[in-house]
């Protein structure tokens, strides 16, 4: 092997590299945030809906984790386009991160609220609690309490992810990467630190999603042990 | 879609279905050694396969791509086939999560199960394949075969670094032809779904099948 690695010329280029990081996490943060939401609304109409309801989320689950994120970020992104809809690209790609997310969200939060026992949602109407309550603070909040690993997992797949939407030309982590590439012909140095940076990135997610447990779920803590 | 357009999808699946086929035959070979190793009596193998396994799974399948894509000719191979790269990339990357999943099952069976046939003088080897792989096997089969809907989607973007001709990059290149977006993903679209929910839905069937004992 006489190849010399040359680290310098990549290392160069860190301000571009930092705007690409600012981009890949401002992606995920938004699809997690709205991707959270949309799947807890569709578990809970999954779960506790009119039939119809449940049919509509059930066929929006099946197709979308059946099919690529890719294919879905194409039909997303160029389908609008192609109806007129101009978006900036990073909108249109948490649109489509959002759809995504959405669907594997809804099933983790579906098992964690199946998993909800009967006689919690019949204590809280004894004590008078509202729908809306009931479903708020004893429904959803004990069952992201039970997926939380789960639901940690899939949203640091899903800032890894992002890197899928170079190919539609948001400008990300991985789409700068590549540009820094074609420009230094540097390919394999590029791919380690692009490597050891998304390594890094899925680290402060995971310690992120660490710091919002304790946050969120202090009862947990207390008691040590997932219920 | 005229017949041309749609012979072309077709091809493009085809190079879906060989590159996931292949990804999982060698992947599933490679998960085998990594299961067992994350279970191994040396505290050295273990460490260090968790810790790869660790760094694949923080790291998207994109990167990895690209790193077997141009890794070889730094080690003197002139070129890589496509084919090959993609393979290599998607095995390392299913291994590091079907691994998982898999130690997870040699895990799940009793401890009591070991330790009886430790008392009826089975040697390791012997104790592995006849008792804690037959009952192991069993329990993996639903998750492994939802697995296979993962690696059939991740294939997907082999062609973004690669340039691997699947599926997803025929309908792009139709698409760039011809502007009708939700003519060609939407069949695209259509042909993942035709292969992957069977396999989903096989998957969940088992998983109620198979956990008869549990219930």
């Amino acid at each position: 092997m006489n190849y010399e690695f040359d680290f310098g010329v990549v290392f160069a280029q860190w301000p571009l590299v930092l705007e690409g990081i600012v981009v890949t996490l401002r992606l995920a943060f938004f699809s997690t945030i709205f991707g959270f939401l949309l799947g807890t609304l569709c578990a809970v109409g999954r779960t506790g809906g009119p039939k119809w309801l449940q049919i509509v989320i059930g066929v929006y689950v099946e197709v979308i984790r059946n099919t690529p994120l890719i294919i879905q970020a194409y039909f997303i992104i160029f389908g609008l386009s192609s109806v007129g809809v101009r978006w900036p690209i990073e909108v249109g790609a948490t649109f489509a991160l959002v759809v995504n997310i959405g669907a594997y969200t809804t099933e983790i939060m579906r098992a964690g609220i199946e998993s909800i026992k009967r006689t919690q949602i019949e204590a809280a109407e004894c004590l008078g609690l509202g729908r809306l309550k009931i479903y708020l603070s004893i429904v959803v909040r004990q069952a992201m309490e039970r997926v939380y690993p789960a639901l940690t997992g899939q949203y640091v797949l899903l800032m890894l992810v992002t890197s899928v939407f170079s190919a539609v030309g948001v400008e990300e982590l991985f789409g700068i990467a590549n540009r820094i590439q074609s420009e230094t012909y540097r390919n394999f140095e590029v791919f380690v630190l692009l490597g050891i940076a998304y390594l890094a990135l899925s680290m402060l997610v995971r310690l992120a999603f660490f710091l919002l447990n304790l946050a969120l779920f202090p009862r947990r803590r207390r008691l040590g042990t997932t219920l | 879609m005229n017949s041309q357009q749609a012979l072309f999808l077709l091809q493009g699946l085809e190079g879906t279905v060989i590159l996931s086929l292949l990804t999982f035959l060698f992947g599933g070979v490679v998960s085998f050694v990594v299961a067992l190793a994350r279970i191994s009596p040396f505290a050295g193998v273990r460490i260090a396969v968790a810790t790869l396994i660790y760094v694949l799974q923080g790291i998207p399948l994109l990167v990895i791509m690209g790193l077997c894509y141009f890794g070889p000719s730094l080690l003197g191979v002139q070129t890589v086939s496509p084919l090959f790269a993609a393979t290599l990339s998607m095995t390392i990357y299913s291994a590091a999560f079907l691994g998982d999943i898999w130690r997870g099952c040699l895990e799940a069976v009793p401890k009591q199960q070991w330790e009886a046939a430790e008392t009826l003088g089975l040697s390791r080897w012997q104790r592995m394949w006849k008792v804690i792989l037959p009952q192991a096997a069993r329990m993996a089969i639903p998750p492994t075969v939802g697995f296979m809907v993962q690696i059939i989607k991740n294939s997907s973007i082999a062609s973004l670094v690669i340039g691997y001709a699947d599926l997803s990059y025929m309908a792009k290149i139709l698409n760039n032809s011809t502007f009708r977006p939700f003519v060609f993903f939407g069949a695209a679209a259509a042909l993942y779904f035709i292969i992957s929910y069977p396999l989903s839905a096989g998957s969940r069937y088992m998983e109620r099948r198979l956990n008869v004992g549990n219930r």
